[in-house]
């Protein structure tokens, strides 16, 4: 399994070369400007000169490799440096900056995450632990008034899009009810009880629209496999063993069940950091995705390049992981 | 076997209907048989006959809805388990009978090892320790054959072959020393030699631990080889029962003597062509008030069509359900066999 593992690492290098080098491309063709903001007032000399001092001068391969060294070397160690306190890590010099706020953009990253961690990374959290238990429940009383209605919220839930949902819990409990901020106050210090009430109002309406969203998925998975397997031959066989429904079902079925979903849940991590963006641009929470948005708008190509990037290390990452969660529930599976 | 002793199981009128979208499948019609310390009962019939449904109703098993144990009596140890709670049903499935199944590779669960899965019976039913458990778990595998059994408890269902698989079910099914063995087709899944193997230990177990068994079978091959007495199902109900030799010598029911017919012979003429029962099965959508092969049997005739033969007993405790008399090739009157 170490070797499989390994082997797949080094797998996904050549892999992840590619995206980068795609996406580097893409944006190399796309028609923006990041000059186009400046006032028209500016003469052209000067505007060549500021195109030249944000390296936009230079072939485009000398360009993608140096901000490959740069992503791949000089912003981790900064990164790292940050988060342990040991400042001797960080390498001195050139770092990838972004075109719009003219700061590296390891460390605009580094400062939004724990936004889009809060608010996204804790509705993916909620949305698994409200999707387990009703997705066991619907399945084992499958056509009760239960399930019947998990299934009807969940295809609500499901089918509506977060641009509608949004808005839709703005209108009634911050326009009529006043109940919740409109606004996410990313600035907010959490450092007394009230400050901290302050913060789960605010959070309150994102995290319920993407809970509600993510537990609409893993319920219809976790119902779907449950089902598959309480019809198992199996589980007649831990009934006539005299087992409790408790174990037949909590034990026998559910660890079966938990195989595929605890796949989907893996594949679905990365989704919190890009499934996002259209959340965050609605309640204003100035995490990741709103990062993404605002930079494709300004054509900040060191800005969309690397996050774009990051994304991609992440989806790639967690196939891996969840190939290797198989093989670790699943003892039918062994990779050598 | 001893003839007359009180039962260990006694089934009476035993009635399973299945709801389903086209109306009520009458699977089990008024089944009753018993069973005494020590024998073998071994059940033949076409597949759909019942067979399968009749032993999962008796520890309902079976899972509700579409299925509804109508009516009936399942006596055990002098209580009707139809009756009891579903604690004490718990406590009689894995603790006084035992059960295995058909297919033995999709009967273990895949995840959780052969161990855990031997060692829940003991614990739950006997309140054994883990280490205890573990133990009689070791002695269980030793007991049906399976070598080196203390390193496989840690081993997963599909490290094992068919057979052993089928030989780690008849341990589970033994674990707690039930009083009987309900065995639903355990051979059909696997090879022949590998077939001959699991009679053989089934035989053998019988001999060391004395408990009777219920053996389902398609192979009246396999009845005569290990069985003490026969009942032979179709459509839903009990066409005929009765001692092996005696069913064997002197088939009365239209049915098993077309079944004995389809037996290919070892002994027989080797242009002998092998014998099919001609027609389908019947449908058992409608409460049957024609005896369930009238279609099929050649010996019809009106009353057949009319009425459900009651099981009438010729002697030598041998009983059929059947209007027409094999002894004197005549119809039988509702004077002489009332219904
Ligand atoms: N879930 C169900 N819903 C409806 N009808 C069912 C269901 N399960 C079984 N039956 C009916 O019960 C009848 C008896 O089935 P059973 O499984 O007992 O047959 P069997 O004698 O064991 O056959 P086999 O030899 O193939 O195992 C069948 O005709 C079938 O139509
Ligand atoms: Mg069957």
């Amino acid at each position: 399994m170490f070797n499989y593992t390994l082997r797949r690492l080094l797998l996904a290098i050549p892999t992840l070369l590619f995206i980068a080098l795609a996406i580097f491309l893409l944006l190399e063709l796309s028609p923006g400007d990041p000059m186009a903001d400046m006032p028209l007032t500016i003469p052209p000399e000067v505007r060549e000169q500021m195109r030249l001092a944000l390296g936009l001068g230079e072939a485009w391969y000398i360009r993608f490799f140096k901000w490959l060294y740069l992503f791949s070397v000089v912003e981790p160690s900064h990164v790292l440096a940050n988060m342990t306190g040991l400042d001797w890590l960080a390498i001195e010099g050139q770092r990838i900056i972004s075109f719009q706020t003219r700061s590296p953009v390891g460390d605009i990253i580094a400062q939004r995450l724990p936004q889009t961690l809060w608010v996204v990374g804790l509705s993916y959290i909620f949305g698994i632990m409200v999707a387990v238990p009703i997705g066991i429940y619907s399945a084992y009383r499958q056509y009760s008034w239960f399930d019947q209605a998990g299934t009807f919220i969940s295809m609500v839930g499901f089918s509506l899009p977060t641009f509608f949902t949004g808005p839709l819990l703005m209108l009634i409990f911050s326009i009529w009810l006043g109940w919740f901020p409109i606004i996410y106050d990313t600035t907010l210090v959490v450092d007394s009880w009230y400050d901290f009430g302050l913060q789960l109002r605010q959070m309150a309406m994102p995290v319920f629209v993407l809970t509600l969203y993510n537990a609409a998925q893993i319920t219809r998975f976790m119902r779907a496999s449950m089902l598959d397997n309480l019809t198992q031959d199996y589980v007649r066989t831990a009934r006539s063993k005299g087992m409790t429904e408790k174990v037949v079902v909590l034990v026998h079925v559910l660890r079966n069940s938990m195989i595929p979903v605890i796949t989907v849940i893996a594949l679905g991590i990365p989704t919190i950091f890009t499934g996002a963006i259209i959340t965050e641009q609605i309640f204003r929470v100035n995490g990741l995705g709103a990062l993404l948005i605002t930079a494709i708008y300004a054509s900040d190509i060191p800005m969309v390049l690397t996050l774009s990037v990051v994304f991609a290390i992440l989806i790639v990452l967690f196939n891996l992981i969840a190939d290797l969660l198989y093989a670790v529930f699943d003892p039918r599976i062994r990779y050598d | 076997m001893p003839d007359g002793a009180t039962p260990v199981l006694d089934v009476k009128n035993l009635k399973t209907v299945f709801a389903t979208r086209s109306g009520e499948v009458h699977a089990v019609n008024s089944v009753s048989f018993d069973l005494r310390p020590g024998e073998l009962l071994g059940v033949v019939g076409e597949s759909g006959s019942g067979k399968s449904v009749t032993m999962m109703s008796l520890l309902g098993l079976l899972p509700s809805p579409p299925a509804e144990v109508r009516s009936g009596t399942v006596m055990l140890g002098g209580r009707d388990i139809l009756k009891i709670g579903a604690e004490e049903l718990r406590n009689v499935r894995g603790r006084e009978v035992g059960f295995v199944f058909q297919d033995p590779m999709t009967s273990l669960n895949p995840v959780f090892t052969v161990g855990f899965q031997l060692c829940e019976p003991l614990r739950k039913h006997l309140g054994m320790s883990k280490a205890q458990a573990r133990n009689r778990a070791v002695e269980l595998l030793e007991l049906v054959g399976i070598p080196d059994a203390r390193r496989r408890l840690g081993d997963y269902p599909h490290q094992f072959s068919g057979g052993m698989r089928q030989r780690v079910m008849i341990a589970i099914a033994l674990a707690c020393d039930p009083k009987v063995l309900i065995a639903d087709e355990p051979t059909t899944a696997l090879d022949v030699t590998i077939q001959a193997q699991i009679l053989e230990l089934v035989k053998e177990l019988r001999q060391k631990l004395g408990m009777a068994i219920i053996w389902i079978t398609h192979d009246l091959g396999v009845i005569a080889g290990i069985a003490d007495r026969v009942m032979v199902m179709y459509g839903g109900q009990v066409a005929e029962h009765g001692p092996v030799r005696e069913v064997f010598a002197n088939p009365a029911h239209p049915y098993t003597r077309a079944l004995l017919q389809t037996m290919p012979k070892m002994h027989g003429a080797r242009d002998a062509k092998l014998r099919v029962i001609e027609g389908q099965p019947p449908m058992l959508t409608r409460q049957p008030a024609a005896c369930p092969f009238t279609a099929r049997c050649a010996h019809a005739f009106d009353r057949c069509g009319r009425e459900n033969p009651a099981r009438r007993d010729i002697g030598h405790a041998h009983d059929v359900a059947c209007h027409w008399d094999h002894t004197t090739a005549d119809p039988l009157t509702a004077a002489e066999a009332p219904a």
